[in-house]
């Protein structure tokens, strides 16, 4: 990694010191320059932690490019099921970090992020959309990409790539029952 | 005029399709249904604008028309049979999307492509960033009712769709990007048609458009100060590209992570990355947004000049050893060897095999950044391909920065914007 990303693991483990932030890269065997370095960090503390990275002049992580999810289901040697992603990137500093918050069934919920970066607000809503995973203190956490009432969340891996019939038996609206 | 009007506007509370109007008696706030199908939308996306006379009080967007699960897909198809679903996109520029993809997929694999097909892809890729931003500007004129201007773009945008037809055979649809490589290498011709287009066919398109739109004072007063995004604000909602770069955030993938053509040393011999200037406005409006994409274009020209004599010699892709690449057609046809090679690289069982693990890959595209973010799981398809759509992420800010408006200014925002709503929904 680079020297300014150490640094910010350095500021986040003196921050949180009794997080155990499993600093690695995305991608094991790339060059130090190239790594891309994800932390994992547990849902009950990541409120704290994306305040802090948002904060801390060493990390000045202005940017959320991206929020989204993978539903690890079935995937070798996971033990967790959803890993809500962030990919966030400092414009001043010129770098980028991952983090990594898994949650499970039943319950799958992060707190949101929508009141540090106003960015998240879409990107949550089509997690929630696609995963079924909540926001909490989300503003407006309605589905985005499907309708108000889709009975599934399409990107689990335990949802069929031809769905399950929504498709064919959805309701046509007629002129006279409209 | 505009400091009467509410920092943020009455929220809705009901959605679902009952009212959107606040329930108070003798209140003339009335509601203004756009879309989903309407002209000014470009595409299919719908506004429920909330008006007081001709005055946007609060605009709700509603998107998913054009969801058709392409992430979803991308989990079923390998890493080169994707391909053929981001031309589908962003296909005002389907080209960028081909490389974009590629890239990141070169990045989980680990693969270094050759000089020569860097070159065309930085040229290629340059190619789609006129494209985009000729449709983008064109439109910001021919929204606000001039005609005219869109037609000259149009005629040149024209001549890039010959230019992809020859190198890969297809005009729109184009998924030319193999990883590791390309579809198949350039001709001469091609070159040619590419230094015709730079040299004679796109500078007097854009004198002409200039003299109809630039100081055109209905134009500048239909957008200056119309949708205006502060610097602070564009960091804070994500919003990349153009749109940033208009709001004064300086921020371009090409030079501050630099790939292709655009880092130093690219051809492993130290040239240099190729020069360019990223344009940056701070007026934030839609004015800005039409400079900066205008000179955007002069600058992806001025690229393409520096590379198209001097594209390297030598293959077009990676060599195939490594089982990682799909072989030369003319190997597969003529040998028995490259036919074993590419039957392994597609039946479904055996193919290409990238480590476990999870990379993102992001170019700079006409919109902003284009990421994909690849997990794998070491079989033949991604785990899960994300794709980080920058119309998605700058069309957040619309609801605010339409408040306070007329409708008209609506249209002006959406096409200074330029969002693809197939980007949008996926």
């Amino acid at each position: 990694m680079t020297k300014t990303v150490q640094r910010v693991i350095t500021a986040l483990q003196e921050a949180f010191p009794d997080v155990d932030f499993a600093v690695a890269p995305l991608l094991a065997g790339r060059r130090p320059e190239e790594e891309q370095v994800c932390v994992r960090v547990p849902p009950t503390r990541l409120a704290g932690v994306m305040r802090f990275l948002y904060e801390d002049r060493r990390c000045r992580f202005e940017q959320l490019c991206d929020l989204t999810c993978v539903d690890y289901l079935n995937f070798p040697e996971a033990t967790d099921r959803f890993g809500v992603t962030y990919a966030l990137l400092s414009l001043t500093l010129g770098h980028r970090l991952w983090v990594k918050c898994f949650v499970n069934d039943p319950d799958p919920e992060v707190p949101s992020a929508t009141g540090i970066w106003q960015g998240a607000n879409w990107l949550e809503r089509e997690v929630w959309d696609m995963f079924g995973v909540r926001f909490t203190g989300h503003p407006d956490l309605r589905r985005i990409l499907t309708w108000e009432g889709f009975p599934a969340h399409p990107l689990r891996k335990d949802y069929p790539l031809r769905g399950r019939g929504e498709r064919e038996n959805y309701e046509v609206i007629h002129r006279d029952s409209a | 005029m505009m400091s009467d009007i509410p920092a943020t506007s009455p929220r809705p509370q009901a959605f679902g399709g009952t009212t959107y109007a606040p329930e108070e008696p003798g209140s003339d706030v009335w509601v203004l249904n756009v879309g989903p199908q309407h002209p000014a939308t470009h595409t299919t996306l719908r506004h429920v604008l909330e008006l007081d006379g001709e005055r946007v009080l609060s605009c709700t967007v509603h998107i998913g028309y054009l969801h058709s699960g392409f992430e979803k897909l991308g989990e079923h198809l390998n890493y080169n049979q994707y391909v053929v679903v981001t031309d589908r996109m962003n296909y005002v520029s389907p080209m960028a999307n081909n490389i974009a993809w590629h890239h990141a997929c070169e990045k989980l694999f680990g693969i270094e492509i050759t000089p020569r097909c860097k070159a065309i892809r930085t040229i290629i890729a340059e190619l789609a960033r006129i494209q985009d931003h000729l449709v983008c500007v064109g439109c910001s004129g021919l929204d606000l009712g001039g005609y005219t201007p869109f037609m000259y773009f149009f005629n040149a945008r024209e001549l890039i769709y010959d230019i992809f037809e020859e190198c890969c055979g297809h005009r729109f649809t184009t998924s030319y990007t193999r990883v590791g490589g390309l579809m198949q290498d350039v001709r001469p011709r091609w070159a040619e048609m590419v230094k015709h287009f730079c040299t004679e066919v796109l500078p007097p398109a854009i004198v002409d458009f200039e003299k109809l739109l630039t100081r055109n004072r209905i134009f500048i007063e239909r957008t200056k100060d119309i949708g205006y995004l502060s610097r602070d604000d564009a960091v804070n909602w994500g919003v990349t590209g153009p749109l940033a770069r208009a709001s004064g955030v300086r921020r371009d993938l090409r030079k501050d992570e630099p790939y292709l053509c655009y880092a130093d040393n690219w051809d492993g011999q130290g040239t240099r990355g190729v020069e360019f200037k990223v344009p940056i406005s701070d007026g934030g409006d839609c004015l800005g947004r039409y400079l900066v994409r205008l000179e955007e274009i002069r600058q992806s020209a001025h690229i393409i000049m520096q590379l198209v004599d001097n594209i390297p010699a030598g293959p077009v892709n990676v060599l195939p050893d490594d089982k990682q690449t799909l072989p030369d057609k003319a190997e597969v046809y003529f040998s028995i060897e490259g036919l074993i090679h590419h039957f392994e690289q597609i039946m479904t069982n055996r193919g290409h095999t990238p480590p476990v693990g999870e990379a993102y890959g992001a170019n700079e595209t006409a919109n902003g950044e284009l990421g994909f973010y690849l997990v794998s799981d070491g079989g033949n398809t991604p785990y899960r391909a994300r794709c980080r759509p920058p119309s998605f992420i700058n069309y957040q800010c619309f609801e605010k920065l339409v408040v306070g408006h007329q409708i008209s200014d609506v249209i002006a925002v959406l096409s200074a914007m330029n969002v693809i709503a197939a980007e949008l929904d996926r």
